[in-house]
């Protein structure tokens, strides 16, 4: 049997700031920000939230959806760009929480917002190559965008978590791919709390050209064409430009706009389009073949297409589905509230 | 066993924020008090209940410390520790040495300095005593776990938030008439709905304050109090002790203080009397949801019906059943060490017809309850005039 | 030195392990080394379901010092289907909607951080089922 996805899961907060009252603040336009980046509002993390609490409740709907035991998870792979420790792994939290310790690999990933499909791939090899039976890779963040910049009407929270082995696959792996050079359009440098980026430079020569190189690679690999596939997703640092890229392939609407969630979630970087992925697959049909593209930036893109077994059908109801947790029971912060809860106010050290 | 009597007791002029005083002057001043109350000359043995005089202060080994300051180094001093309760608990320990025979003249006191540290420190401190790893990790205060006796008592039983204010309401009352009451001051059950809230339904009204206090007693045999006293001895009738899980959620009923009614049915088994037998009562009302759980424990009144008998005045001063005439740890402060032996201080004045305004006529028979954490442990003595 | 503690509880407080007691089937949370119903001390351990019903709650306005920022938050004592009872924060509801016997299910938290370079310390709390 080919390695593929066994289970699937995924996780955001409730809170969410919308744009309007980011852009309140700062004295911006706020219906130019939501035409530019086609993004409403965005999830906010809670104080007690963070990239691995997030991983972990993905993950537990992976299992449930996967049907096995914590113990049966051979490698963990946590990618992120917010992991919560500088040093000391996220990995091992989460598998302690799973029970996939102590007969488990595991190391943490970081390439910007590609930092999960590069887990997701290395917990497909793994399984492909025999080394473990279950493999589990996880896209999580609570991304970080400076206040007033227009990274920060989009900087969300959120996770998408996958465990990939040969036996119960509910979406095939037929192909993977990946295109990755050095390109300097977002990064942050040790010790500095927000990201930089160079402003129109993550589009053409960043984004759409490893996004579009990854797409049109992986087809040419495979011999397929966009009308093969029943869906896509794309990376989503907002609602725009993954649009536009499929528009540019050849996707439709309906192929693209399922997976799409930016413009009610914002970009949950390295959780963007694994979150998107999920949403495909707690609707796809037996059959169904799905096309993933990635972006990190600094730039690559992981591309894969997985096929949809028989078996999907049995386990999409095993765990909450994305597009309801999405646009589930919501708590709109004030801007205040937003920059407390994303610890940007200085306060006292203890003891003062 | 001996008989045992109490032939002295001292605590602080007033309780309250005592800037000038350290851990040790506070002590030493009360236990100088009961010394100077018993006209004795010397201790035989001392036991200092005190809950957390290391984070409060920075300092442990205080049986040994006090000792020394109060003039009385080289003597077997010991001290003990139950939350709340180490003051009850101080008092049952000298108790024992003295019946059992093995020394005559022990002073039993508590003490607790706790303005020393922030309000953040203090609620951490405090939140010591209740389960670090399963309560306090999740954020759990005290006024927090009493907060959900509160709530499943006003869920059971239909215990209003007035009826919790009416306790505060009824000790501030009495509070007024005691020259030690770190609050002397009138309060409305108005006052107490509209002030903040600390853990709902609590306000910062139901919640006994941050104190700094000692108290301290001198008990002796029977036989011994009858030739060197020249007060009238107070005798220990009966003491029971008992223990129960420190974690809320273990407990089956939340609203029901086990290890309150086993202490109390310990007690008055000893004192071979019963509860029409008592004249009045200092319970631990460490927040106003304690004094109706407490009351209700003790068999004072059937369970669910504190409220309401609090509402009708039968636990007021001139009630049937007089609580905490004192003002309570509500209206006299509760620094936590030294709330159980403070509590046998203001019974044994009572019994001796010396409680000044307070006083109840004819007082012959009293019941002191002391409690550690959310109800982990508690302590009951019966006095009764010798 | 928070971490050789912090490390010992990992088991109850991620993976919610609990002490079952072979004799008389009474589980206890967090595990214990003799059972106070029947005095036997042999144990398996089980893991608690995530799901139960708020017993008792309060709302906390005014928390220690680790929880001084997420006040007014809401605190309760909550039975698992099972019976065994814990105590945990119930979060992603306003305070004021949470009410006694309202079903939740325990989910993967962060509860405090010790200090800004201390450890991150981790555990459940409860939302609405």
């Amino acid at each position: 049997m080919m390695a593929g996805i066994v289970g699937w899961g995924a996780h955001m907060p409730r809170y969410r700031v919308k744009v309007e009252e980011i852009a309140r603040v700062w004295g911006a336009s706020a219906e130019a920000y939501k035409k530019g980046l086609d993004v409403q509002e965005k999830s906010v993390p809670a104080p007690d939230t963070d990239s691995v609490t997030l991983s972990v409740t993905a993950a537990r709907r992976a299992l449930k959806r996967a049907g096995i035991r914590g113990a049966d998870i051979g490698a963990c792979y946590v990618g992120s760009e917010s992991h919560p420790y500088a040093v000391k792994p996220s990995g091992t939290i989460v598998a302690e929480a799973l029970g996939a310790t102590p007969e488990c690999r595991c190391a943490d990933f970081e390439f910007a917002c590609k930092a999960g499909t590069e887990g997701m791939a290395v917990a497909l090899g793994l399984v492909d190559a025999g080394m473990v039976r279950y493999a589990l890779g996880i896209g999580a963040d609570t991304s970080q965008g400076a206040p007033g910049d227009a990274l920060e009407y989009t900087a969300s929270a959120g996770a998408a978590a996958y465990i990939m082995g040969k036996e119960g696959v509910v979406a095939e792996c037929e192909h993977t791919y990946s295109y990755m050079t050095d390109t300097a359009d977002f990064w942050r440098r040790e010790h500095q709390y927000y990201p930089q980026h160079a402003g129109r430079f993550t589009g053409e020569p960043a984004y759409f050209k490893h996004v579009t190189g990854c797409a049109t690679g992986i087809m040419k690999k495979s011999g397929t064409k966009p009308a093969d596939f029943a869906f896509c997703v794309f990376h989503q640092p907002n609602g725009k430009f993954p649009a536009t890229v499929a528009k540019q392939l050849g996707f439709k609407p309906e192929q693209w706009k399922q997976g799409l969630l930016c413009p009610l979630l914002g970009n949950t970087y390295s959780g963007s389009s694994p979150m998107g992925l999920s949403a495909i697959l707690d609707v796809a049909e037996p059959g169904d073949r799905i096309l993933h593209v990635s972006y990190g930036s600094g730039s690559g893109s992981d591309g894969f297409i997985y096929r949809c077994t028989d078996r999907i059908r049995e386990v999409q109801g095993l765990a909450p589905k994305t597009r309801d947790i999405l646009e589930g029971e919501r708590f709109y912060l004030s801007y205040g509230e937003y920059v407390k809860f994303r610890g940007k106010i200085i306060m006292n050290e203890r003891g003062a | 066993m001996r008989d045992v009597a109490i032939i002295g007791v001292g605590a602080n002029p007033r309780w309250g924020e005592l800037w000038g005083q350290s851990l040790r002057d506070i002590f030493v001043e009360a236990a100088l008090a009961a010394i100077d109350d018993a006209g004795v000359d010397h201790l035989d043995g001392m036991y200092v209940g005190c809950m957390s005089s290391g984070i409060f202060t920075g300092q442990e080994h205080l049986a040994s410390l006090m000792s020394d300051y109060l003039g009385q180094k080289h003597i077997p001093a010991t001290r003990v520790e139950s939350a709340c309760a180490s003051g009850g608990l101080a008092v049952k320990s000298a108790f024992l040495e003295v019946a059992s025979g093995y020394r005559d003249i022990i002073l039993a006191g508590g003490v607790e300095k706790m303005t020393d540290v922030s309000g953040g420190e203090a609620t951490f401190a405090l939140g010591t005593a209740a389960d670090g790893e399963y309560e306090g990790y999740h954020g759990a205060t005290f006024p927090g776990l009493y907060a959900m006796i509160a709530k499943a008592h006003m869920a059971r039983y239909g215990t209003t938030h007035e009826m919790l204010a009416q306790v505060a309401v009824k000790n501030h009352a009495n509070g007024m008439l005691n020259p030690m009451a770190q609050y002397r001051s009138e309060i409305t059950v108005q006052q107490v709905l509209n002030s903040v809230m600390i853990a709902e339904p609590l306000h910062i009204l139901d919640c006994s304050p941050i104190t700094d206090g000692a108290a301290a007693v001198i008990l002796c045999p029977l036989d011994m109090a009858k030739k060197i006293s020249k007060k009238q001895p107070v005798k220990i009738a009966g003491v029971g002790h008992a223990t129960d899980t420190i974690q809320l959620a273990q407990r089956p009923d939340p609203t029901w203080l086990e290890s309150t009614a086993l202490a109390a049915e310990a007690a008055f088994k000893m004192a071979g009397v019963s509860r029409k037998d008592i004249d009045l009562y200092e319970v631990h009302d460490c927040f106003t949801i304690a004094e109706l759980a407490v009351i209700e424990a003790l068999g004072l009144v059937d369970k669910g019906k504190s409220g309401e008998a609090t509402l009708k005045g039968r636990t007021a001063r001139t009630g049937d059943i007089p609580v905490n005439v004192s003002g309570g740890l509500k209206s006299k402060g509760h620094p936590v060490g030294a709330t159980g032996a403070v509590q046998i201080v203001e019974l044994t004045r009572q019994l001796r017809g010396e409680a000044g305004e307070r006083q109840i006529a004819k007082a012959r028979r009293a019941l002191a309850q002391n409690m550690g954490g959310s109800g982990g442990s508690a302590v009951v003595h019966i006095l009764e005039v010798a | 030195m928070p971490s050789a503690n912090y490390t010992r509880e990992i088991p109850q407080r991620y993976r919610l392990e609990a002490s079952r007691c072979v004799k008389c089937g009474q589980v206890h949370y967090p595990p214990r080394l003799i059972c106070p119903g029947c005095r036997s001390r042999q144990f398996e351990t089980v893991a608690l379901p995530s799901g139960g019903k708020v017993v008792t709650y309060t709302i906390i306005s005014v928390g220690p010092s680790d929880f001084a920022a997420e006040v007014p938050y809401a605190l309760g004592i909550v039975e698992l289907e099972g019976g065994v009872r814990l105590m945990a924060q119930i979060v992603d509801v306003p305070p004021e909607k949470v009410s006694i016997g309202m079903p939740v299910t325990l989910e993967f938290r962060k509860l405090y951080e010790e200090g800004k370079a201390g450890i991150i310390c981790y555990g459940h709390k409860a939302v609405p089922a």
